[in-house]
């Protein structure tokens, strides 16, 4: 894909010489150092990194939470000041309105927006039906499973016809089977939108799954790494888990993770190794090794 | 005697209760989960299955079945509810009756307790006079005055402190120094502040009723999950219509916690205003009572206070339970 497409078509996310600091003087932070990256519109990017590396932080940014220390944030040209429905959010926890029935809640945005009461209710059906938790929609989201609750809250995002979809870690609470069937699902979702996905996530089979494009964080202040263009044919099935070409991947990528992921932890521990550290936990726990 | 009757309308608004309650809570899920039905609603999803079934089996018999289980299991557990407040109300009631029987003195004394059948006699010589009944609406409208006036500055303060730190900044010091400070502590102030009597005893019962109000609503908003507000200004939400349609349903619970709390600390506010300062309403017609060695009326006017108290009590469940359907499936189940 060209930039010229990329500018013609909506939802191109483009992330320049991002950093984020958080606190003052002696506890300052650095979260994320000179981040750049993009999106293309219609693409479906993975941001992955150990715990702490400020992948969330840069996806708080481009949602418009979060203002950057440095550099700047853009959809389609324009500065990300603050949340807009222009960008559709999921989120780890479960946010759905506890108050409110499994329709309501998708029909949010709808109405937020202006939208009249016959209209938001056809279109919330539909986005249901897809869901496949029609039947649910008078149900109250305490009545609902975890995976229950994440789907309707992709499909909440899409209400409003976003250019991109944000995700931070959506299936991170979730059991590794109703995983697999949500990836799944997502794929599906986001085969019938063609929108712009940014999602985040520290599960390596997840991202490749999911993903055209990957791109891998370094510990804490998290740089990008390495961006790795995933070739698997589309639409994704469950069964390509077990192809050479996914195996590949994973192995590439779990190199790439596993130096982040001893780096982001205590110098103490990547010093002695970590053979070292399972010797020296005494009775008196992990305190007595430093 | 005149308990027995009034354990019987003790009983009931219980039962009541969980007759609302119920099929409000149910309503959503009238389709799915029909084993978590348990009240009269039981026919409508009943009917709705009647089609899914089999033609060799004949619905209407197992149909029945299930619900004459059904019932036999509310009633049960009715029967027992009902017996063990009969159980703790009549317990109450025979110690009274024996304490003045037989005029126990073991440190308390019973020799000028009236007995349940002089409160009774009082209540129906007294109790259905014009005096006994404007005392009454009299005290209702200052509990209502008071307690409507504090919801309406409680509520949205609340909201706000809750919200933005600067107005808690501005507000929180004056509320944390007047908090402490008994509403009862206020009757002599509220004399010489307010014009007339009426003024001053609405004031005083708006005194209890504001802060358990104000702080209930300010912890609901602190206790809302974040992550809720966040989804609301993804979703396009103005600051507005976040609290309208986020901070203001998100906090209900905890708002009307304080309302229960708050309804209670005014009728104590009120009653003992109405004593000192009152002329009218039913703490003074206590107070009176106690003036004018009227002993079996003092019983009368506690007991009627009780009632009032259980009756705004009860009311304020029956409006929440309606307004919020979704806790009954919250975590941690019903309230």
């Amino acid at each position: 894909m060209t930039m010229a497409m990329a500018e013609a078509q909506k939802g191109f996310i483009d992330v320049r010489n991002m950093g984020v600091t958080f606190g003052a003087n002696d506890n300052k932070v650095v979260a994320v150092e000179s981040v750049s990256l993009n999106v293309q519109p219609g693409e479906f990017v993975s941001l992955i990194g150990p715990s702490g590396c400020g992948k969330s932080t840069l996806l708080s940014i481009v949602a418009g939470f979060v203002k950057p220390t440095s550099g700047e944030a853009k959809l389609d040209g324009k500065a990300i000041t603050r949340p807009g429905s222009d960008r559709g959010v999921v989120f780890q926890q479960y946010s759905l309105f506890p108050w409110l029935s499994v329709r309501k809640n998708v029909e949010f945005g709808l109405k937020m927006a202006g939208v009249d009461q016959s209209k938001r209710n056809t279109t919330a059906r539909a986005l249901l039906d897809l869901a496949g938790l029609l039947s649910f929609e008078n149900h109250y989201p305490d009545q609902l499973s975890g995976g229950m609750k994440q789907r309707i809250g992709i499909v909440r995002a899409l209400a409003t016809s976003p250019q991109v979809l944000l995700m931070d870690e959506p299936f991170g609470a979730l059991d590794t089977q109703t995983r697999v069937v949500m990836q799944e699902i997502l794929t599906n979702i986001w085969q019938q939108f063609k929108i712009s996905v940014l999602f985040i996530t520290h599960d390596i089979e997840e991202s490749i799954f999911l993903s055209d494009r990957i791109y891998v964080m370094t510990a804490r202040p998290g740089r990008i790494k390495a961006e790795i263009k995933v070739p698997l044919p589309r639409p994704r099935k469950a069964e390509m888990t077990d192809t050479p070409e996914f195996m590949n991947l994973v192995q590439e990528l779990k190199g790439l993770i596993r130096e982040e992921s001893l780096a982001a932890m205590a110098p103490e521990i990547k010093d002695r190794g970590l053979s070292g550290f399972g010797m020296k936990v005494g009775p008196k726990g992990v305190g007595e090794i430093f | 005697m005149g308990n027995m009757a009034s354990a019987k309308v003790v009983v009931l608004p219980m039962i009541d209760k969980q007759t609302d309650h119920e099929p409000a809570a149910v309503k959503p899920s009238a389709t799915q989960d029909v084993a978590a039905v348990a009240s009269p609603n039981t026919p409508a999803p009943a009917a709705a299955e009647i089609p899914v079934p089999e033609p060799e089996q004949i619905p209407t018999v197992s149909l029945t079945k299930v619900l004459r289980r059904l019932l036999a299991q509310i009633t049960r557990e009715r029967i027992i509810t009902a017996a063990l407040a009969c159980v703790s109300l009549g317990a109450l009631f025979l110690f009274w009756y024996l304490g003045t029987k037989y005029r126990l003195e073991f440190y308390i004394r019973f020799k000028n307790v009236p007995t349940p059948y002089e409160v009774f006699q009082q209540l129906t010589q007294v109790g259905l006079s014009n005096k006994y009944l404007v005392n009454i609406a009299i005290s209702v409208r200052r509990i209502l005055t008071g307690f409507f006036i504090a919801i309406a500055i409680g509520v949205p303060l609340g909201l706000a402190i809750g919200k933005y730190q600067r107005v808690r900044d501005l507000f929180m010091p004056v509320v944390e120094v007047l908090r402490p400070i008994p509403a009862i502590a206020w009757v002599p102030m509220s004399i010489m502040l307010w014009p007339n009597n009426e003024a001053s005893i609405v004031f005083i019962t708006f005194i209890g009723a504001f802060f358990p109000i104000l702080l209930n609503t300010i912890h609901g908003v602190h206790s809302l999950d974040g992550v809720l507000i966040r989804a609301a200004r993804c979703l396009g939400a103005s600051e507005f219509r976040l609290f309208l349609n986020v901070i203001l349903p998100g906090s209900l619970p905890h708002i009307f916690t304080g309302l229960a709390v708050g309804m209670g600390v005014a009728w104590v506010s009120l009653i003992a205003a109405e004593m000192i300062s009152g002329q009218f309403g039913v703490g003074y017609f206590t107070w009176e009572a106690y003036s004018l060695v009227d002993y079996p009326a003092i019983v009368l006017g506690m007991i009627t206070i009780g009632f009032l108290g259980l009756a705004c009590s009860g009311i304020i469940r029956m409006v929440g339970n309606l307004l919020m359907p979704w806790l009954a499936f919250a975590p941690g189940g019903k309230r």
